[in-house]
């Protein structure tokens, strides 16, 4: 997104609701300056979301080395070393540096706007929140360039190849997460008092449109985990410069405590990266099929039933370190009880369709892959919580094919989806429709020539992070590494679109989309720098 | 899925013949019964799933297609209906919960390790496996065996490409084995997807699993855990033989460990020492300090030309024997025996230009690692 969005606010005072209010506000700094130090949630919304695509390329070269890497059996063009750390990156970029700050974008931009607020509760914060992301950001990317490279032990960052055999770098690493952590927990504390604080008079919790429920959920999933990570890197700082052993056995620690604590943060993560996906997919298939959301308030539960369940799973992720019988037991009974919930939206998404009214615009043909993909994605899951068939699915590609299911078609689709959706609020124009086809189709296909045959190298008997395999994988691998190039250049059209939509198009009205009712629909398309400086009137009604 | 199974005459189990491993896109049966069960509960999970996803994208794609706008321009309003939300609720649990009981039944018999006949002490290093036949007085260590040549593509794959290695382990069938699992260093995971075993090795920690093997055969794996630069290169083979061909295996090693003790007692000539040394390091050392002893900065240290190594051969011997702590250089006074520790240090001392002419005699190593 250009820096053009959106227009300085001058521009645009007379046509805003509060053409009045705006005049109070001096005019902004120009050039840089005005970005450094902007307070408007719109500005910081787009500052995120452009952040967060800057690394979602980023990550994805880094994901593109591996697959070169990995099209053919031998080591053709990195070392081993450097490989692991192209898979660590790759993941630590992708799910700190551009899902999490592409939803938290997608927070800034649209939940005041849908809860009739004029901006974030603590706007000033919320500037701070984002400057965080590039320092730390930056920060983690030189550790490649440092003697002994950068972090190599796996986004998962197990000890001790993480504290006594990680390479130099990797108290920079810890810096890295540990700023990156501040900024969520800021970014999440701002979004939990606007939501609870700044509700247009009339909007009780229950009106609250989904994606606002779900990040609600989301960022108090945020606050009672980040901490949990901030304490475990802290421990791993310790032991590699303070002389502790909290994650060393010669010491009289333990490497297990370690996972433990990793995965108590981990899995509310991966729910973090998944439930404003729902939020933002709720909004879209019923504004597509015309038809009010099918069971509101049973999403509203599921969210925070599957928010709840996941501080109760985490040791699934660690069913091969060596638990006890009942702990197996115990966290096998949970895991599979996720999938209840989780069962209710899909269904719920699928009865909105059912007599609906449907059209096939470019945000709902991803809302729709994501349907289809997460659920795919889903089973997996369902078959990976089997504890004793985990014995076999363990660190295969069978769990890369399954996390990349529910991460790529699922959380990065429906960023995709909800910016198709709102970019004509943004912009005022609408996105090429014909490119947004082709870039669909063509990440659709790119995205499953890439991870189904992840399915069978890892049934087949695949370890996962490893840069060089026996020859029986080679035909799945081809096929990877052909449909990851596909799917990372389809992603330019991405970039085409969006400059193309800044720039001009089809003009859009207030209300874009047909059967679109949310609050965000009600102010002029481009949203002017300030709206709703007087609350819209909210009519209390059963949220349809 | 029948394994066949070609003998070779020869020594030990170095007379079994390569033999194809259980290959395609799905998971083994394996050659357990817990590998078997394992798989059935594989099957009937997926089988659920693709039910259940039949239905639901059927439903589904119906809609898409039924209530597309053309053909249906007046959209329904209806949004809640109690019945079928407790239905699609409790439907799934009641699957769930007739899921859960035989796994529940398979996972207690994974964990009864119980009534074992014999124990191997399985313990990972980076990057190979170290296996001891606890109470046989048998160890010894098990590297990847593919040459690097083929691994930078210099020479053509062989069959078993990055799943062969040096010396497997032997194992007999129908008797339970017990496996214990420790690691030296960081996280392993020994993994060999026909037994259905995959068990993290943790340093300082030692865990348990279990095999009953059904069928005499060559069965490959590879380490599970991320675990180092060369966690892709540290494969596991077993040999199952029959029970008797076993317990013959086993008295050769165990002759063959004697014999090797007795070694310490005798005087060793320069070529000897060389001629194991380089063994010793193609298979131990040389993943970190390269094959020419030309290390890899700035984690690895050359070793050729070390002008350290070359004046000081107390701490030469020290650094090899008791490790360096805090850094990747294990300590090699457990994993390798006095003879290969006074071949490797030959070796280490006179290749590639070191020329000290130094030996290094096995009774000197013992006596330094008996202090
Ligand atoms: C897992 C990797 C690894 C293996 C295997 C390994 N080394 Fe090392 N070695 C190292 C590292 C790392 C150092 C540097 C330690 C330090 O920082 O002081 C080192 C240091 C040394 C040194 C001291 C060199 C110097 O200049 O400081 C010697 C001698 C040595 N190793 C010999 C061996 C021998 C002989 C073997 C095989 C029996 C071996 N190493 C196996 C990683 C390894
Ligand atoms: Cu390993």
């Amino acid at each position: 997104m250009a820096s053009k969005l959106p227009k300085p606010p001058l521009e645009h005072s007379a046509s805003g609701a509060g053409a009045a209010a705006s005049e109070a506000h001096a005019a902004p700094p120009k050039g840089i300056l005005r970005w450094l130090l902007t307070t408007n949630h719109k500005e910081i919304g787009s500052l995120y979301l452009i952040f967060s695509l800057i690394m979602f390329f980023i990550g994805g070269i880094f994901a593109l080395v591996v697959r070169l890497e990995l099209f053919q059996p031998g080591l053709q063009f990195v070392d081993p070393e450097f490989f692991n750390q192209m898979t660590t990156m790759h993941g630590l970029i992708m799910v700190f540096a551009a899902v999490m700050p592409a939803f938290t974008g997608l927070a800034n931009w649209m939940i005041p706007l849908q809860i009739g607020a004029p901006d974030m509760a603590l706007p000033r914060l919320n500037n701070f929140s984002f400057w965080l992301l590039p320092v730390a950001f930056i920060l983690l990317l030189s550790t490649l360039l440092m003697p002994g490279g950068g972090p190599n032990f796996g986004w998962t960052f197990y000890a001790p190849l993480s504290t006594t055999y990680a390479p130099p770098s990797t108290t920079f690493f810890i810096l890295a997460m540990h700023i990156a952590g501040i900024s969520s927990i800021l970014g999440a504390i701002n979004i939990i008092a606007t939501i609870l604080n700044m509700r247009a008079p009339g909007m009780r919790m229950m009106d609250m449109p989904l994606f606002v429920w779900t990040w609600l959920i989301t960022a108090f999933l945020l606050i009672a985990v980040m901490p949990v990570l901030a304490g475990v890197i802290t421990m791993m700082l310790l032991d590699i410069n303070f002389g502790t052993s909290f994650f060393d056995a010669a010491g009289g620690g333990d490497p297990v405590l370690f996972q433990h604590l990793f995965w108590f943060f981990g899995h509310p993560e991966v729910y973090i990266m998944i439930l404003p996906a729902f939020g933002i997919v709720s909004a879209i298939i019923p504004t597509f099929a015309r038809k009010p959301l099918f069971g509101y308030a049973s999403m509203v539960y599921a969210t925070a039933s599957i928010a709840i369940l996941s501080f109760l799973v985490w040791a699934h992720h660690m069913f091969v370190v060596g638990l006890p019988l009942v702990a197996e037991l115990f966290f096998m009974y949970t895991t599979m009880l996720i999938a209840v919930p989780t069962g209710v939206k899909v269904f719920n998404w699928i009865t909105t369709l059912f007599q609906g009214s449907i059209t096939f615009e470019t945000p709902m043909l991803f809302a729709l892959a994501f349907v289809v993909l997460f659920t795919i994605g889903g089973f997996s899951g369902l078959m990976l919580a089997i504890a004793p068939a985990d014995f076999q699915y363990h660190d295969t590609y069978f769990v890369v094919a399954h996390f990349h299911y529910v991460l790529v078609p699922g959380a990065i689709f429906s960023i995709m989806a909800g910016v198709y959706y709102w970019l004509p609020k943004w912009t005022g124009h609408y996105p090429s429709e014909t490119l947004g086809r082709w870039h669909f189709w063509l990440s659709v296909i790119g995205v499953n020539l890439t991870f189904f045959p992840m399915h069978f190298s890892g049934l087949a008997g695949m370890p996962r992070r490893i840069p060089d395999y026996a020859l029986q994988f080679a035909d799945f691998n081809l096929v990877s590494s052909l449909g990851a190039f596909l799917f990372g250049l389809s992603q330019l059209l991405f970039v085409v679109v969006i400059v193309k939509c800044v720039r001009g198009g089809e003009k859009a009205p207030a209300k874009a989309w047909e059967g679109a009712e949310d609050l965000e629909w009600s102010v002029p398309s481009p949203a002017p720098l300030h709206t709703f400086e007087t609350p819209p009137h909210v009519t209390p009604q059963p949220h349809p | 899925m029948s394994r066949r199974l070609a003998w070779l005459s020869g020594s030990g189990v170095m007379g079994l013949s390569a033999q194809a491993q259980a290959s395609g896109w799905n998971m083994p049966v394996g050659v357990t019964d817990i590998s078997a069960e394992i798989y059935s509960l594989h099957m009937t999970i997926f089988w659920i799933c693709v039910v259940i996803g039949l239905v639901v994208f059927g439903v589904m794609f119906y809609s898409l297609f039924r209530y597309r706008r053309s053909r249906h321009p007046e959209a329904a309003n209806f949004h809640e209906n109690t019945t079928v939300e407790v239905i699609w609720t409790t439907l799934p649990l009641l699957i769930l919960v007739g899921m859960a009981v035989p796994a529940t039944a398979t996972l207690k018999k994974m964990y009864d390790t119980s009534d074992a006949e014999l124990d191997v002490m399985v313990t990972g290093q980076q990057w190979r496996w170290r296996y001891e036949y606890l109470g046989e007085e048998v160890a010894f260590t098990s590297n990847m065996s593919t040459p690097r040549a083929q691994i930078r593509g210099e020479e053509p794959f062989g069959e078993h490409y990055l799943l062969e290695v040096d010396r497997p382990l032997v194992l007999p069938i129908n008797r339970k084995v017990r496996f214990l699992f420790t690691a030296d260093d960081v996280i392993h995971s020994w993994w060999v997807p026909d037994f259905a075993v995959k068990q993290d090795t943790i340093p300082g920690f030692v865990n348990e699993n279990w095999v009953r093997i059904n069928e005499p055969g060559i069965y490959r794996g590879q380490c599970a855990e991320l675990c180092g630069m060369d966690h892709g290169f540290m494969p596991i083979v077993v040999h199952a033989l029959e029970e008797d061909e076993f317990d013959a295996w086993l008295a050769e090693r165990r002759d063959e460990a004697a014999e090797e003790a007795l070694g310490v007692d005798r005087d060793w000539a320069l070529e000897e020492l060389m001629a194991r040394g380089e063994e010793v390091y193609g298979a131990i050392c040389a993943s970190c300090h390269q094959v020419e002893g030309q290390g890899m900065l700035p984690t690895f240290p050359a070793l050729a030309g070390n002008e350290r190594l070359i004046d000081d051969l107390a701490w030469h011997s020290d650094t090899v024997i008791n490790g360096v702590s805090g850094t990747a250089m294990p300590a090699f006074r457990s994993t390798l025996n006095p003879v290969e520790l006074a071949a490797v240090l030959t070796y280490t001392r006179n290749a590639w230009g070191n020329d000290t002419g130094d030996t290094v005699q096995p009774a000197q190593i013992a006596e330094q690692l008996a202090r």
